[in-house]
């Protein structure tokens, strides 16, 4: 019996002494921290991707509470939403964006862009691009290796085993960046997210010369400059023989992909045309 | 006595070494040379001709764009007519000057005899310097301008000169067909370079599988004191800089430093060669020896070319491509780099074409590594291949700076012996490559 009282007694003097010390110790070395930080990172989405351009959310949200104004710091996954609690949770004024969605700028697939030779090499586009340009004539189109697959934390972009390029899913796409980050090719944009997802953009980005691109892939922008004269917008410019399409000024009238005589153009997320022969 | 070799890794790929007996041909002049600028390591060179200049052989076509860099001259006589980026041998557009032949016309200062000539009056400096304006970079592979390594940085004293005949590559003979047929004045150039760096000891390294060579070199030795020929036991990469210098003098070049701090300064047979011609013959880098080889070629050859030749024309004359062709190596099947397109040119650094059929040059399927540690072993820079490739795949560049990843010598060992056929290298080079981005982002 006093073997069991003992041990209870010892026990729990252990046990109170421990907690006495390990209060004192926790009070002596406590850490100040912003209380708003903790408050910050409720309100971010908790992704850690690092789209914000900061390790984590948690480093976003301290940058957050630190910044005077929020203009330069932007969450692409919690969008303009999120950014307005934490512009709430801190007092501080936020800047409206626009949404950004990542568009693929290669229509390259092996029906248009013959391959003309073979890599049997590690199976990553980085270090393909740092061999050489490409397996088509097309030094500057996609690889198809799926380094920006392989980026996604959203599971947003997916490699289409046909066309040997990738595809981005819009709904699950948070423009994070990552994939642009990871393209070694500099293929994927950021560009704004408008009304149904519709897009309009110029899907290639060769700077070779007319011919030479039309001879290397038959959906190359060939820098025609037939976009640019149609367009009533000014969204167009066209430099070392390839067109861009502003995403801010283009009002999506899909003059320019009519003209297009390549079909680098491309139209998304449109309702079909009306098929009634009197276009003008 | 033990036959000296560096003593850490290194593996011993079949040799085959099959245009060794293919005598140097003269290959013809071609119609159209194309020269890009960045044929050497460092800054590119900077054009100094416009569409429609006139030029002969030996004029100035670009000037050296920075310390780090190189002249190019042209190789050919006639008439500038393109100055514009081109595909090079990746694919991608770097600039270029392309000359239309018509006749050849040099100009008048180079000395086109084959006569020997010995005797100089030249100082050091002077060396270094004509070195510099005839635009002669390492023709071992590496481009890296003669001149750099000829001017010891302050502090430092150089106190022997290496000549590397090791070739060790298999396939590629252009150094031992060079060192069987013009040993004299690879040996000329060697004491220019002497000269230059004011050492009064050069040693020849070459392996002992070219006993030609070793003997024919030795005998010549005789007559220029201070060069000695030693013979070295075959083993891949024993061409690498560190580790001649280890297998020759015993002196180990410390992590991130460079030969010149354990007093040895590494130059290729060829460009001994071409520091002779410049030096002497006043000639500029305008050719260089080729190897064109393979098992399946009708005439395994090996070319004295004019830079800026296509490389189909020069498979053409080896007999064109055999009809299994897998894959088409610029340089040695070791470390070499499969090319994309043979409508390109050679350049300052094209030792040789690897014409391999596509059963030997196929890559095989990715296993997993099973920590067999060969690569370990075969390392010759005491690094763990295995555990880079996983940091790389894992994109941990920071680890992988601390692991070594910068004293790779790129020699692919690792890669040739993977049972798991593991692209070992391929990884460690993207993280070379990042973990340099790293570096010079800490620097800014």
């Amino acid at each position: 019996m006093n073997t069991v009282l003992l041990t209870i007694v010892s026990l729990s003097v252990i046990g109170g002494l421990s907690a006495v010390i390990l209060y004192i110790v926790a009070q002596r070395f406590k850490v100040d921290e912003d209380p708003r930080i903790d408050q910050v990172e409720e309100v971010l989405p908790g992704a850690n991707c690092g789209g914000c351009g900061f390790p984590g959310c948690r480093g976003f949200a301290e940058a957050c509470v630190k910044a005077d104004e929020l203009d330069e710091l932007f969450c692409p996954v919690g969008g303009n939403e999120c950014m307005a609690r934490v512009a709430e949770t801190l007092g501080k004024k936020v800047v409206e964006k626009d949404p950004e969605v990542a568009v693929i700028r290669c229509s390259g697939s092996p029906d248009h862009r013959p391959r003309t030779n073979q890599y049997d090499g590690a199976s990553s586009c980085a270090i393909a691009a740092s061999l050489y340009s490409g397996d088509t004539g097309c030094s500057f189109g996609c690889l198809g290796l799926g380094d920006c697959e392989e980026a996604c934390d959203f599971d947003a972009l997916h490699m289409n085993s046909e066309t040997l390029l990738p595809e981005v899913i819009d709904d699950l796409c948070t423009a994070c960046g990552a994939c642009v980050v990871a393209c070694p090719k500099d293929i994927i944009e950021l560009r704004k997210r408008n009304k149904k997802d519709r897009k309009i953009f110029v899907s290639c980005i060769n700077e070779d010369k007319g011919g030479i691109a039309k001879k290397a892939c038959d959906v190359a922008c060939i820098g025609c400059k037939a976009c640019l004269k149609v367009c009533a917008f000014d969204a167009i410019t066209v430099e070392n023989y390839l067109a861009y399409i502003d995403p801010v000024k283009c009002k999506l009238c899909r003059k320019c992909v009519e003209v297009c005589p390549t079909g680098s153009i491309l139209e998304i997320n449109f309702p079909p045309r009306k098929t009634n022969g009197h276009e003008n | 006595m033990r036959i000296k070799t560096f003593p850490k890794g290194g593996v011993h790929p079949p040799e085959n070494k099959i245009a060794a007996s293919a005598a140097i041909r003269d290959f013809s002049i071609p119609e159209i040379v194309t020269l890009f600028m960045n044929q050497h390591l460092g800054a590119p060179a900077e054009p100094v001709v416009q569409k429609g200049d006139r030029v002969r052989v030996g004029d100035l076509v670009a000037k050296s764009g920075g310390f780090v860099s190189a002249p190019v001259h042209a190789p050919v006589s006639g008439v500038v007519c393109k100055v514009e980026p081109l595909p090079d041998q990746a694919g991608y557009k770097k600039m270029a000057v392309v000359l239309e032949t018509e006749g050849d016309e040099w100009i008048d200062a180079i000395d086109r005899t084959t006569d020997l000539v010995t005797n100089t009056n030249l100082t050091g400096e002077e060396i270094i310097q004509r070195v510099s304006e005839m635009g002669i970079v390492g023709l071992g592979g590496a481009t890296f301008p003669t001149h750099v390594k000829l001017k010891i940085p302050p502090g430092r004293k150089a106190e022997v000169l290496i000549i590397n005949g090791v070739e060790c590559e298999p396939y590629l003979t252009a150094d031992y067909r060079l060192m069987l047929e013009k040993g004299e004045e690879i040996l000329v150039g060697t004491k220019l370079l002497m000269k230059a760096l004011q050492v009064d000891r050069a040693l020849v390294g070459i392996e002992n599988n070219k006993p030609e060579a070793i003997d024919h070199l030795s005998k010549l030795a005789k007559k220029y004191p201070g060069i000695q020929v030693a013979a070295l036991r075959v083993k891949y990469p024993q061409g690498g800089e560190k580790q001649l210098i280890k297998a020759l003098t015993g002196r180990e070049v410390p992590s991130g430093k460079l030969p010149v701090d354990v007093g040895a300064v590494v130059q290729n047979t060829g460009t001994a060669f071409a520091v002779y011609e410049a030096v002497m013959k006043h000639k500029p880098l305008i050719e260089r020896i080729v190897t064109i080889t393979g098992k399946g070629m009708a005439q395994p050859s090996n070319f004295r070319v004019r830079l800026g030749t296509s490389l189909a024309q020069l498979v053409d004359a080896a007999g064109g491509l055999p009809e299994n062709t897998g894959k088409i190596i610029n340089g040695g099947p070791m470390m070499g780099k499969a090319i994309a397109n043979l409508d390109t040119p050679v350049t300052k650094g094209t030792s040789g074409l690897v014409i391999l059929p596509a059963d030997e040059s196929q890559r095989k399927p990715v296993l997993p590594c099973i920590r067999c540690s060969k690569c370990i072993t075969v390392c010759p820079m005491g690094l763990e291949p295995y555990l880079l490739m996983t940091l790389g795949e894992l994109k941990r560049w920071e680890e992988m700076e601390n692991h070594g990843v910068q004293d790779c010598i790129e020699c692919g060992s690792c890669s040739f012996v993977c049972p798991a056929h593991r692209p070992l290298l391929d990884f460690i080079r993207l993280g070379k490559a990042n973990v340099n981005r790293l570096i010079r982002s800490r620097n800014k």
